[in-house]
């Protein structure tokens, strides 16, 4: 049966890639919604049957065939559903299910092979999606991470003639090798090591094993795996494609982008939650990374001018926010804030897609304005998802954020709680300074921009709101941001965590399984969540004061948008003269672009091309070789007089060659 | 007596050559030599889908084994046989041959005649080669081969064809003539310990050959492999030769010849030189990493389509010979298995860039651009080869580089890694060569009009989008008929060997890391 859930929409791609050119849009949007609405089926039965279960052995597998066996290499295709994977799989195909939907709509206004093209890709990347999440081990959940690689690459560049689209496609793809080199040699040192490659099994052997003091195998085992987690996930110093990768249609960024493949890093950190958690070194890397993406992203997203590219960093920023939970060792806070963030930043993402669509392709939030009257149901929703996001209590992404934040600082890591907390503070002012540029005060510029995305100007006097299909996805999508936060309530304000309980088996926390060694293991092996325990039942109190101050941080980011943006717009044009500089700095995104065009991109060029192409084979290789041949040859005449005869002649003077040494040989 | 079926592959082609010679050669004529030559070979390939029918998998052993004498007073044999590693070889020589004739059918107009004679004595010389075990026999065939490949890059090739040609030539034969020398020692030293001369590659196995005779033996032996693999810095033939050949002569090029170098790696040089092999292997090793990275870095900057995949190709056969040197069970049936991906894929590339040229005679890639909108289906099946070439998995080449790099990491982490960024710098080549032909506008007039596949291209690129596929989903099909064999080939060279390579491979090791 998990192989359906995979195979539900693989079909659905099969057939609108075969078919696409031939049926209406009606039924090739019929065919997509349909494999992944079958695939929701599938999955919620999964899940229903595995909780049936109890919680010590919720964990469902099958395997599908033996796929590359070689010598002591014997791996096989086997998809296995656990807690963890059941959450993932309910967010790939339900919010995946909502942005297919809105996509028919969405896409409405390309030519009918388009439309089957695009709706081919997602549903290709929904069974990649669900393979990568599915997979039982590490070669399994590859196929699903370089797949998704791909769907994305052909995503991106959907729109193909525009260069720029097809740029940042190859972009993406290239950034992801670049960490795949690490999952690769990762995923290879785990054979070499445990002699396996399933999750299962590796996390079983490592149970038995202390966590590593030193820089050992176990630590360069999880760096090299988390180098595959930077690309996959945009963290410094990968973090580069994702912001381009928004040349992609805009539902396309919320699925893949915001929701689904760019959480596959955190995802697979918290599938190997014991593995990594026995490296304490690769840990404290992975949580400042995080943070520092987290910062950077958030302070990039302050002053970009492309509602996409907003929401991109902050993306990115988010995705930090959940590497500094895995990288403390709060595998539940990162996976729940992965699971919120898929809702309200889909949320944000598609309400971006309906004001784009709105205003036939027009991105730059300079040119927005007051469209709150004209787009309601696109203006309440969105400003829904930013509240969540922002960290306003009572919303997903106040629960979520607050555990990341409250578990930081409960595990001494007072540095990067603070950067977390500003971080906080960045997040609800971009968020809200889109939220006041784009739908309060006046329209700026009437006048039609160069669209990007939907080519087709249409000559609107008066702005549409969300068709249905779209509305009917942003509804969704916000009744998602406000209540998913309601799984993780934490106990200190009277809540029952019921996401964390429910998560634990999944990160191998040992004490399910309550005897003697096990119990002292378990102090031994998790002394960040032993401290937690501690902290959460003596200091409840504590946990109740942090919130406080983080909900009056994201108040108090979303008045600082209020009095920049809405009330004294001359005041931020002011601050970005005067700081012209950091402004520069900011809005060029610290330039990394550049430094890597201009440090690794150029150079590897110009050396492939003048050093190795035309020096080394060209002059030297060819130059020795011809050279050998003028010595042999005696001179040029002679040589090419051999070389113009026939070959006839040659291959006698070869056979008369093998009988002269032959001969030789014989009768010597 | 059996059915002798590995003489048959030999000799079917030659058959199907002598008979096209009986048919005159004028325009009418031209579909029945085609299609003479096209059942021919289609013959030959179901000839070698009932082979690998009746292979016994589980066997490491020669199959099909037939025995002539031919020379008795040098000890010189008719001996083939197949074991796993030729086996899907000879597959692969029987799948690739019906699609370069194929792709020949619109863009060879001259002298249609000798070109499918060409044709098919190189596919005879290609399967004498896999089969033979008996070394004089296999030098006949080695040779042989060039002389119609010679012909075909000369004569149907481009512009420069026939410096390329020369080139190939002179490149080849100045290795294959030490490697005959080395032939000749061998036969020479079975005479001074029995008493008789031989050939015969299966007694040579046996034969224990004093150390510094192994090591010049090796060395000549390696030489015309490494040649015809290419391995760096001996590929410099290769691009040139690719270039100017047509293209059935670039499939078959790719497809099959250049595997004839590491195949005679893993059949001769290694198991017939243990000690040596086991010596050299890491210069050998260092070499393939330094192929790996060096093609890829060289493809990149390639303005020729065909030169871009020619690159990749020393890139690609880096990674197989790294594999066959790292001496394991992973490595060298990964190589084995690359070997037969990278004729799938590479020979797929060749095909799609054949068929682009047929239509625009250019293989500028500058030419190019947006041909996505113009001839989608085209693009589509050169989407998937070049994903399958770039190693995404479930599709065949990720199989073969995992298999490798996991046997290269088993003996040396850093050459893995090394070789790993290939898997960077092979999307970079790729993708780059992909977006500019097929992606953005169409800004050049005279591709508004090219037309999308044809009934024929479909035939010829459905089998290899499906093998693609195949290789890629189920790879123990394949690799099942190679594990015995890979086992037997790495147990003779470890036994051979035996405790001297330990020793030698140590201090090697030591004096390598002082360095």
């Amino acid at each position: 049966m998990l192989l359906l859930i995979p195979l539900l929409p693989f079909v659905g791609f099969l057939l609108n890639a075969s078919f696409g050119r031939r049926i209406s849009k009606a039924a090739a949007g019929a065919i997509a919604c349909g494999s992944m609405l079958a695939s929701f089926g599938v999955s919620t039965i999964a899940v229903w049957r595995l909780v049936g279960l109890p919680p010590e052995s919720r964990a469902l597998a099958q395997t599908v065939l033996r796929w590359i066996t070689s010598g002591d290499f014997d791996v096989s295709f086997t998809l296995r559903v656990d807690p963890l994977s059941a959450l993932m799989i309910l967010v790939v195909t339900g919010i995946g299910s909502l942005i297919h939907i809105y996509s028919t709509a969405y896409m409405h206004e390309e030519r009918d092979s388009e439309y089957a093209r695009y709706f081919s890709y997602l549903n290709l990347f929904a069974a990649f999606m669900l393979v990568l999440v599915l997979g039982s081990n590490f070669l399994v959940m590859f196929v699903g991470w370089e797949g998704v690689g791909l769907c994305s690459y052909l995503l991106i560049g959907f729109w193909y003639q525009k260069e720029s689209a097809a740029d940042a496609g190859k972009k993406a793809f290239i950034v992801n090798r670049i960490g795949d080199f690490g999952f690769i040699l990762g995923m290879l040192l785990a054979f070499v090591r445990f002699g396996t490659l399933d999750f299962q099994e590796i996390a079983r052997s490592v149970a038995a094993l202390r966590p590593e003091t030193t820089f050992g195998t176990l630590s360069a085992l999880t760096l090299l795996l988390f180098v595959g987690a930077t690309g996959k996930s945009a963290q410094i110093p990968l973090h580069v494609w994702l912001p381009d990768a928004m040349e992609g249609p805009t539902p396309v960024s919320a699925l893949i982008h915001a929701a689904t493949m760019v959480t596959a890093g955190v995802y697979m950190i918290g599938r190997n939650a014991v593995l990594f958690g026995h490296a304490p070194h690769t840990l404290t890397i992975v949580a400042i990374i995080g943070t520092a993406t987290a910062l950077m992203a958030g302070t990039i997203g302050l002053v970009q001018n492309d509602i996409k590219r907003v929401l991109a960093y902050s993306t990115v920023s988010q995705l930090g926010y959940m590497f500094l939970a895995m990288g403390v060792g709060a595998y539940t806070a990162g996976i729940f804030h992965l699971f919120t963030h898929a809702f309200f930043k889909a949320l944000l993402f598609l309400g971006s897609g309906a004001v784009i669509h709105a205003l036939a392709g027009e991105q730059d939030l300079r040119r927005m304005g007051g469209l709150k009257r004209e787009l309601p149901i696109t203006y309440w929703t969105f400003f829904t998802g930013a509240l969540a996001i922002a960290g306003v209590p009572l919303l997903a992404g106040f629960f979520s954020k607050d555990e990341i934040l409250y578990r930081t600082f409960a595990g001494g890591h007072l540095w990067l709680w603070t950067v977390g907390l500003l971080t906080s503070l960045l997040t609800a002012t971009y968020m809200f300074r889109v939220v006041f540029l784009a739908f309060h005060g006046e329209r700026a510029g009437e006048h039609p921009a160069p669209s990007t995305e939907h080519p087709a100007p249409s000559t609107q006097r008066h702005l549409h709101d969300a068709p249905p299909a779209m509305a009917l996805a942003l509804i969704v999508l916000a009744a998602g941001s406000v209540l998913a936060g309601y799984v993780g309530v934490p106990r200190a304000v009277g809540g029952s965590n019921r996401i964390e309980q429910f998560l634990a088996p999944s990160f191998g926390e040992v004490r399910l399984k309550p005897d003697a060694t096990n119990d002292a293991r378990a102090a031994l092996l998790q002394p960040g969540q032993e401290r937690q325990e501690e902290a959460a039942s003596a200091t409840e109190g504590l946990e109740r004061g942090l919130m406080g101050v983080s909900s009056a941080i994201a108040l108090g980011g979303i008045g600082i948008a209020w009095f920049f943006f809405l009330k004294k717009k001359r005041a931020a044009d002011e601050m970005a003269v005067r700081f012209a500089g950091v402004h520069r700095v900011l809005a060029n995104k610290y330039y990394v672009d550049e430094m890597y065009e201009a440090a690794v991109v150029q150079p590897i060029r110009i050396a492939s091309d003048e050093g190795l192409w035309n020096g080394v084979d060209v002059r030297v290789i060819d130059g020795a070789v011809n050279g050998v041949g003028g010595l042999v040859g005696g001179s040029s005449s002679a040589l090419r007089r051999i070389q113009t005869g026939s070959v006839r002649l040659y291959a006698v003077s070869v056979m008369l060659g093998v009988v002269v040494i032959l001969g030789y040989y014989v009768w010597r | 007596m059996m059915f002798p079926i590995l003489s048959s592959l030999v000799a079917l082609p030659i058959a199907g050559a002598i008979l096209l010679l009986f048919v005159r050669d004028d325009e009418h004529n031209e579909p029945l030599v085609r299609n003479i030559a096209l059942v021919v070979s289609l013959l030959v390939f179901a000839q070698t889908l009932l082979l690998w029918s009746r292979f016994n998998a589980g066997s490491a052993e020669f199959q099909f084994v037939e025995r002539h004498a031919w020379i008795p007073a040098f000890g010189i044999s008719y001996l083939v046989g197949v074991d796993g590693i030729s086996l899907l070889l000879l597959v692969l020589t029987g799948f690739l041959t019906p699609l370069a004739l194929l792709s020949s059918w619109e863009s060879v107009h001259k002298k249609t005649k000798a070109f499918c004679i060409f044709v098919l004595l190189l596919e005879s010389a290609m399967m004498g080669v896999f089969v033979s075990l008996d070394l004089f026999l296999f030098y006949i065939f080695w040779d042989a081969m060039l002389i119609p490949m010679y012909f075909l890059i000369g004569i149907w090739g481009y512009d420069r064809r026939v410096y390329a040609a020369v080139k190939f030539m002179l490149y080849t034969m100045a290795g294959s003539v030490l490697m005959l020398l080395a032939i000749l020692a061998l036969a020479y030293l079975h005479n001074a310990a029995t008493g008789a001369y031989s050939f015969d590659l299966l007694r040579l196995y046996d034969l224990r050959i004093p150390p510094p005779m192994q090591f010049w033996c090796f060395l000549a032996f390696a030489l015309a492999f490494a040649i015809k693999v290419p391995l760096f810095p001996f590929h410099t033939w290769l691009p040139d030769a690719h270039v100017e050949a047509p293209t059935a002569g670039s499939v078959i090029l790719a497809g099959v010849l250049l595997k004839m170098g590491t195949y005679g790696l893993v059949r001769f040089a290694f198991p017939l030189f243990p000690l040596a092999a086991s010596y050299f292997a890491p210069y050998l090793a260092l070499l393939a990493v330094i192929g790996i990275m060096y093609g890829a870095l060289v493809a990149m900057v390639q303005p020729d389509m065909k030169k871009l995949v020619a690159y990749s190709s020393v890139s690609h056969l880096g990674f197989v010979v790294l594999g066959i040197a790292a001496m394991n069970t992973q490595g060298v049936q990964g190589a084995v298995y690359q070997m037969l991906n990278h004729g799938v894929s590479t020979g797929g590339l060749f095909l799609i860039v054949g068929m682009l040229s047929d239509r625009r005679h250019t293989r500028l890639i500058s030419e190019y651009g947006g041909l996505k909108r113009v001839v989608p289906h085209l693009v589509a099946v050169f989407l998937i080869v070049t994903l399958s070439s770039i190693g995404l998995p479930g599709l065949n080449g990720f199989v073969g580089e995992l298999l490798i790099l996991l046997g290269a990491f088993r003996w040396s982490p850093r050459a893995a890694a090394f070789a790993a960024s290939g898997v960077i710098l092979s999307a970079t080549y790729m993708l780059w060569m992909f977006q500019r032909v097929n992606y953005g506008p169409v800004n050049n007039d005279k591709n508004k009009t090219m037309r999308d596949l044809s009934a024929r291209e479909w035939a010829i690129l459905v089998p290899i989008v499906a093998m693609i596929a195949l290789m890629g989903v189920l790879p123990n099909m394949f690799l099942r008929p190679i594990g015995p064999s890979v086992e037997r080939m790495l147990n003779q060279v470890r036994q051979g060997a035996g405790v001297q390579i330990q020793a030698i491979k140590n201090s090697e090791f030591g004096s390598r890391n002082s360095d």
